[in-house]
C-alpha cells in the first residue's frame, strides 16, 4: 500500500511540475528562448505570497490575485529589454542573458530575504486531507495543485487554438518572417507569451512556496524538474508536459520510498533514460531546436 | 578606377606583426611566473593558483561554447572528477599525486564520451540544462559513495610528505603548466583543420555539415578536450584548498564562473577567457566584501557585455579583431605591400 501511496503522491506532485514547466514549454515553443530564469522567478512569486502573507495576512490562495499579474509584469518588462535584444544578437545571446538573469534575481534575493528557508502558510487547506482507504491519504492542497496544473494546460491549449493572440503566437513560432509580413509584431507577441508564461510561474511559485521549504537558490532545482517534465513529454506539446510532470513526479516520490536521498536521483535518472532511449519524449514526433 | 600596379605572387601568413609583439611580451611573462616560488609568498601563489585554474576553465568553457557553440552549465561535473580522481587515486591507491593528475584528467576524457551521447540529444538552451542535470546526477552520486566520503568530502593527504613550501611551490608550477597546456592546446586545434571545421560549424551548423565537415564528430571531439581541461582543473583545486565536498566541487557556481570569464572577456578568442579571468579574479577581490552583490554585479556586466560589446573586453583592446596574439586564421600577404591590411571577414562571435 506505501507503493499505491508514493504512486498517487507522485501523480499530484506531477500536476505542480507541469504547471512551472508549461511557461517554459511555451517561451521555447513561441520564440525558441530556454528560460533559464525560470526557474529563480517561480522562488520570485513565493516570496512574493510569503510577503503578502506575512505582513499583510491575506490568504494564501488570495496572493494569485496580487502575484500573477506582477509576474506577467515582470515577463512583458524582460521580454521587451532583454530578450528581444538578445534575439536580435542572434546566436548563443539569449542563453546567456537568460543565465545573467537568473544569476541577477538570486543574488538579489538572497540580498533582501538572506538565504534562510521560508515557507508560505496556507493554513488548513495546506494540511487537510481526504480518507480514501485506510491507509491513503490525499492532500487537499497537492489535489488543488493537480487540478489547477490541468486546467492551466488545457486553457493554455485552448488559448493557442482558438484566440487571435494565440495564432499569432504559433504563426510567430512556425515562420517569424511571414508572421511580421502579415501584420503580426513579433516583439508584442513575444512579450505576450513571456507575460503568459511568467504568469503561469507565478501560479506555479505560490504553490511551490505552499509545499515546501523554499530559500533563494531554489531556483536551481526549479528549472531541472521543469525542463526534466519538458523533455520527458516531449518539446512543443503541451499535453506532454503534464504526462512528464506526472512521470517525473512518480519517479521521484517512488524513488523516495526505496530510500528517502534516492528521490531526486530517481527522477534524473528516469530523465536520462528517457533521453537515451525515447529522445523524442514520450508524446512528440520530432525534437527540434 | 585603376587597377592595382603590383598584384605579384601572394603570400599567405598567419603570423601578424601583433603577434610577434605578443609572442615577446608572453615568453618573458612566462618566464617570471616560472620563477615564482622563489620570489613570491607561499599565500600569493595559492591566489594565484586559483587564477590559473580560473584562465584553464576560461579557456575550456570558451572552447566549448566560444567556438563549439555548445553552453554548457554541466563543466563542474568534470571539475569534480578531476578532484575526486586526483585525491581518490593518489590517498586510496597510493599513486603519486603528480602521475594521479594525468590519471584523473584521462578517466574524466573517458567518461566524458558515454555521457556525450545523451547530452547531445539536445541543443541550444536544453543542452545547457541537460549538462546541468548529468553534473547534478555525478554529484548525487557521488555523494552515495561511502569510498569517498559521501557527503562529507575528502582530504587530501598524499601531499603531506613534502614539506608545506615545497608542496606550495609543485602545486603551483603545475597549475602554471596546466595554463600553458591548456592554451596551447586550444591555440593548436584552433589552428587545425578541426579548428576551421569549429569555426564553420559555430557560424552555420547545417551549411558545415553540407560541405563535409563531420559536425557530430568534431562536437564530441571538443567536449572530450574541454572535459578533460576541466578535470585538469578540478585536479589543481583540490591540490590547492585540499579538502573537497561534493558540494563545493560539483557546484554550479563554476560555470556561472566560466561563463562570466568568457563573456567578459570575449568569447571566441583565446586571448578573451584569459583576460576575462584576470578581470573576473581582480573583480572577485575587490568586491569581496559585498558579499551576494558582487554576483549581482558581474550578473549584470555580462548581460550589458552580451547585448552591447558581445566581442567582450578583449574585442575592445584588440580593435575589434586587428591585433591577434594567437593568430589561428590566414592572411594574404602582397610581398609588395607587406603590412597591406587584407580584409577578412571576422567570425561574430
Amino acid at each position: 500500500m506505501d507503493w499505491l501511496n508514493a504512486v498517487l503522491q507522485g501523480l499530484l506532485l506531477g500536476g505542480l511540475y507541469a504547471l512551472l514547466a508549461a511557461g517554459l514549454s511555451l517561451m521555447f515553443g513561441v520564440m525558441r528562448i530556454v528560460n533559464l530564469a525560470h526557474g529563480v522567478l517561480a522562488v520570485v512569486a513565493a516570496y512574493m505570497g510569503y510577503f503578502l502573507v506575512h505582513n499583510f495576512h491575506i490568504n494564501a490562495f488570495l496572493t494569485l490575485i496580487v502575484v500573477i499579474p506582477v509576474m506577467a509584469g515582470i515577463g512583458w518588462v524582460l521580454q521587451m529589454g532583454l530578450f528581444n535584444p538578445s534575439l536580435k544578437s542572434g546566436g548563443l545571446a539569449p542563453i546567456l542573458v537568460a543565465f545573467g538573469i537568473a544569476v541577477v534575481i538570486t543574488n538579489l534575493l538572497q540580498a533582501f530575504f538572506t538565504a534562510d528557508t521560508r515557507s508560505i502558510d496556507a493554513g488548513m487547506l495546506g494540511v487537510q486531507s481526504i480518507q480514501v482507504t485506510d491507509t491513503i491519504y490525499i492532500g487537499v492542497f497537492p489535489l488543488i495543485t493537480f487540478v489547477v496544473g490541468v486546467l492551466v494546460i488545457a486553457g493554455l491549449q485552448v488559448y493557442l487554438n482558438r484566440t487571435r493572440d494565440g495564432r499569432a503566437m504559433r504563426a510567430a513560432s512556425d515562420d517569424k518572417d511571414a508572421a511580421q509580413l502579415m501584420g503580426i509584431d513579433n516583439r508584442r507577441i513575444y512579450a505576450k507569451a513571456t507575460a503568459l508564461a511568467i504568469g503561469i510561474v507565478g501560479i506555479a511559485g505560490v504553490f511551490l512556496g505552499i509545499r515546501t521549504q523554499f530559500s533563494p537558490t531554489y531556483g536551481d532545482a526549479t528549472l531541472i524538474f521543469a525542463f526534466e517534465a519538458v523533455i520527458i513529454g516531449g518539446l512543443g506539446s503541451l499535453w506532454g508536459t503534464l504526462i512528464g510532470g506526472i512521470v517525473l513526479g512518480v519517479a521521484q516520490t517512488v524513488g523516495a520510498q526505496i530510500n528517502p536521498s534516492y528521490g531526486v536521483l530517481f527522477g534524473n535518472l528516469v530523465f536520462l533514460a528517457i533521453l537515451a532511449f525515447r529522445p523524442t519524449g514520450l508524446l512528440q514526433k520530432a525534437v527540434n531546436s | 578606377m585603376s587597377a592595382p600596379a603590383t598584384v605579384g605572387p601572394v603570400k599567405v601568413r598567419r603570423a601578424t606583426k601583433s603577434s610577434w609583439i605578443g609572442l615577446a611580451v608572453i615568453v618573458p611573462i612566462l618566464i617570471v611566473l616560472a620563477l615564482g616560488p622563489y620570489i613570491i609568498s607561499r599565500g600569493l601563489q595559492q591566489n594565484l593558483v586559483i587564477l590559473f585554474s580560473l584562465i584553464v576553465l576560461g579557456t575550456m568553457w570558451n572552447l566549448l561554447a566560444g567556438y563549439g557553440g555548445m553552453v554548457s552549465i554541466g563543466q563542474q561535473a568534470y571539475i569534480g572528477i578531476g578532484a575526486y580522481g586526483l585525491v581518490y587515486i593518489a590517498d586510496s591507491l597510493g599513486i603519486d599525486p603528480f602521475l594521479a593528475v594525468p590519471v584523473a584528467v584521462i578517466i574524466a576524457g573517458l567518461l566524458s564520451l558515454p555521457i556525450s551521447f545523451l547530452a547531445f540529444r539536445l541543443s541550444g538552451g536544453y543542452f545547457a540544462i541537460g549538462t546541468w542535470v548529468i553534473a547534478e546526477v555525478v554529484r548525487l552520486i557521488t555523494m552515495q559513495i561511502d569510498a569517498v566520503g559521501g557527503g562529507a568530502g575528502l582530504t587530501l593527504t598524499a601531499l603531506n610528505v613534502l614539506s608545506p613550501g615545497r608542496r606550495i611551490a609543485y602545486v603551483y608550477w603545475l597549475s602554471l603548466a596546466a595554463v600553458v597546456i591548456a592554451v596551447l592546446v586550444t591555440y593548436l586545434i584552433m589552428r587545425s583543420r578541426l579548428g576551421l571545421g569549429f569555426t564553420a560549424i559555430r557560424d552555420d551548423a547545417t551549411a558545415a555539415g553540407s560541405l563535409g565537415v563531420r559536425v557530430t564528430s568534431s562536437k564530441r571531439i571538443v567536449y572530450l578536450v574541454s572535459s578533460m581541461g576541466c578535470a585538469l582543473a578540478g585536479s589543481m583545486i583540490a591540490a590547492n584548498t585540499l579538502h573537497i565536498t561534493p558540494e563545493s566541487v560539483y557546484s554550479v557556481q563554476y560555470s556561472a564562473f566560466m561563463i562570466f570569464i568568457v563573456v567578459i572577456g570575449g568569447m571566441g578568442t583565446i586571448e578573451g577567457p584569459i583576460i576575462g579571468a584576470i578581470v573576473f579574479y581582480a573583480l572577485q577581490q575587490w568586491l569581496s566584501d559585498y558579499g551576494v552583490w558582487y554576483l549581482v554585479i558581474l550578473g549584470v556586466l555580462a548581460i550589458v557585455v552580451v547585448l552591447l560589446a558581445p566581442r567582450g573586453l578583449w574585442g575592445l583592446l584588440s580593435l575589434n579583431g586587428r591585433i591577434k596574439l594567437f593568430p589561428v586564421g590566414y592572411r594574404l600577404v602582397n610581398p609588395l605591400e607587406r603590412f597591406a591590411v587584407v580584409k577578412t571577414k571576422e567570425p561574430a562571435a
